[in-house]
């Protein structure tokens, strides 16, 4: 799997290569600034870019610019946006072309080290990975009317695991439920959100992506 | 006055002409300003020239002074007040009392005599008397002659009295004369009505004269103003970082310090016990997630990120969709207000949306920022319950404080049953657009 990071700090940045490569990684460009990550993305063209969001020279939201422009240019270029704190406000921007290949996670997640590459290889599979803390954020709002409000409590903790980009064994077992059972929960989710039931991993995307804009 | 009024009087007196709307108030702020005039200016006038006679006298005049004083600006505050309704609006130019100087203590009198609004107040009693009356009883007298014209009591009081006149008529002789007085009464009351509100504007204005605040008046309660906002800017900003040091203390410095004992003991470990090494070391990052969440929360609570990354627009955007309920948000900005500015208009919108998301039962908020006229204005709705009131809660309160702190005022219009707006109005310049954020540590 070919990558790019952009991480201003050299401590990151070097502890962000290492993890990687000893997960089979390659990467292809490691940037420590904003202007220098659009051109890197559009000429190397990963398999997936690892971007933190506060970069140089500004020090604002650089690198998630950066990542939603590339993404207009390239569409579906896999990126997972790491940020010292999340806003649903950002995962909104992130997601707003749909197309999948997406994932925002606080900065924390990399200690968890086999989630975090789990996390790099579904983002580079075209799926979409959600930090728990922007999940916890929506499942906190009180459904309005919106699709989701036909939704069953134990449905919408479902999606919201899907969101957070786990398997259907990983919801099952944090559940307590079987497989089976999750695909069931699925199926109806899909079915209230008006979607055709499929394994399919865009109708997953569709879905927790009707999840987040509610 | 007005405000008692149910609505549709109300409406109904707002459509009216303007001699009609605006006349017969003014012909009763006459007769208020005509008959304190006549009746207190003189009462106080004596008075306070008694109380200053009697300062040899024993030092009775020290005590005595300052009581009347407090008489004499009460009065003088009711003709401020007057004069707003008769569009003159009459700032009040007193200092500050000191706050250990209670009546009969020598720095009362010490305080009152320095206060140059007092010998301004003095100086207007008469002269105010004598405008007040002439003004005020000519603007509440002539329409009521008026009023006696058309309701013909003229006719009547010659069919029983030998002698009585009314307008060019002395005596009415005739008939003709006599019925002549209702249309003269009409044209009176016309001119009376009309000449009320120029008569209160003169004499208010001629008030503000002696009334208003001089520039050194109006320097000293600036000052005082600023020293008190000061003090609580001051005081707010020790207590959040006494704050911020507890946090601190019992937060991510604690964890740091479980994280490395866990780190060093699982060390020791390694050699022999290589599961209970492993445990350690879940532990240790267990804690130094810990420790990274306390500080994500402690750094939200000084300075947002997403307010550094993407100003008060942002921000309140973001903030709108973190409170569990719908917010809708409206900006309309032309720049960015400067930092210190933005920071206090974010927390105030979070802590009055996390105040309906609490309090309010409300389904649905909004926000609108604008700027207009230098000033920077907020406004937080919410369709809920209503009842919030400032006086009780703390958390108003302290917005309040901390727009002080920026000449920032706040507003809160609550009434049971709801809806609840807050608006606050906050001055300051925007910066150009196009202006680059300021730089800063990643």
């Amino acid at each position: 799997m070919r990558v790019v990071i952009a991480e201003d700090l050299a401590l990151l940045r070097d502890g962000l290569t290492r993890l990687l490569e000893a997960f089979d990684c390659e990467v292809v460009a490691a940037v420590d600034n904003g202007p220098a990550l659009l051109p890197a993305l559009l000429s190397h063209r990963p398999d997936v870019a690892v971007v933190d969001v506060r970069l140089p020279p500004t020090f604002t939201d650089e690198g998630l610019k950066a990542a939603i422009a590339a993404r207009e240019q390239v569409p579906g270029l896999p990126v997972l946006v790491l940020s010292q704190h999340v806003e649903q406000l950002y995962a909104r921007e992130l997601l707003a072309d749909r197309a999948g290949g997406v994932g925002y996670l606080l900065k924390d997640r990399v200690s968890d080290v086999r989630q975090f590459v789990e996390a790099v290889r579904q983002v580079a599979g075209g799926g979409m990975v959600m930090d728990p803390e922007v999940v916890s954020q929506l499942l906190a709002r009180r459904p309005t009317a919106d699709p989701l409000a036909a939704l069953t409590p134990r449905e919408r903790e479902v999606l919201g695991l899907m969101a957070e980009g786990r398997s259907n064994t990983a919801i099952g077992a944090r559940l307590f439920i079987t497989e089976k059972a999750v695909s069931k929960h699925i199926n109806s989710i899909l079915a209230k959100l008006g979607m055709p039931p499929s394994d399919d991993d865009n109708r997953r995307v569709m879905a927790v992506l009707a999840y987040l804009n509610a | 006055m007005r405000d008692l009024l149910p609505d549709q009087v109300r409406r109904w007196l707002a459509d009216l002409p303007p001699l009609w709307r605006d006349g017969p108030p003014a012909m009763l702020r006459g007769l208020a300003v005509g008959l304190l005039a006549i009746t207190l200016n003189p009462v106080l006038f004596v008075l306070s020239v008694v109380s200053l006679a009697l300062i040899p006298a024993a030092g009775l005049g020290f005590a005595a002074f300052p009581v009347v004083t407090s008489v004499v600006r009460w009065r003088v505050n009711l003709s401020r007040r007057l004069a707003a309704g008769s569009g003159v609006p009459i700032a009040v130019p007193y200092l500050p009392t000191p706050t250990d100087a209670s009546y009969g203590k020598w720095e009362r009198f010490r305080h009152i005599v320095r206060d140059p609004a007092t010998w301004k107040d003095f100086a207007w009693l008469i002269p105010g008397a004598l405008a007040g009356g002439v003004c005020g009883l000519l603007a509440a007298l002539l329409p009521l002659y008026g009023l006696e014209g058309i309701l013909g009591i003229p006719i009547f009081l010659t069919m029983i009295l030998d002698w009585y006149g009314y307008g060019i008529f002395w005596p009415i002789d005739n008939a003709f004369e006599a019925v002549l007085t209702i249309p003269q009464g009409a044209l009176f009351l016309a001119i009376g009505l009309a000449g009320a509100r120029w008569l209160t504007w003169i004499e208010a204005t001629f008030a503000s004269f002696f009334l208003r605040p001089n520039a050194s008046a109006n320097l000293a309660q600036r000052v005082h103003q600023l020293t008190v906002t000061r003090a609580e800017t001051v005081d707010a900003q020790a207590a959040e970082l006494r704050r911020i040091e507890r946090d601190l203390h019992d937060g991510a410095q604690a964890r740091l310090v479980s994280l490395s004992m866990s780190l060093g003991l699982a060390e020791e470990l390694l050699r022999n016990d290589l599961e209970q090494a492993a445990a350690l070391l879940a532990e240790a990052r267990q804690s130094s997630g810990e420790a990274l969440r306390d500080l994500r929360d402690l750094v939200r609570g000084i300075h947002p990120p997403v307010l550094a990354e993407r100003g008060l627009d942002g921000a309140v955007r973001a903030l709108a969709l973190a409170v569990p309920l719908h917010v809708s948000v409206d900006v309309d900005l032309p720049g960015r207000p400067p930092a210190p500015v933005e920071s206090a208009a974010y927390f105030a919108v979070a802590e009055i949306l996390t105040n309906v998301a609490k309090h309010s039962h409300a389904s649905t908020a909004w926000v609108r920022l604008t700027h207009r006229d230098g000033r920077l204005a907020i406004q937080v709705g919410d369709n809920g319950h209503g009842g919030a009131d400032p006086a009780n809660g703390s958390g108003l309160r302290g917005i309040e404080r901390r727009l002080a702190a920026f000449d920032g005022i706040m507003s809160v219009s609550s009434p049971p049953g709801g809806p609840t707006v807050v608006i606050m109005e906050l001055p300051c310049e925007l910066s150009s657009p196009r202006t680059s954020p300021s730089s800063g540590t990643a």
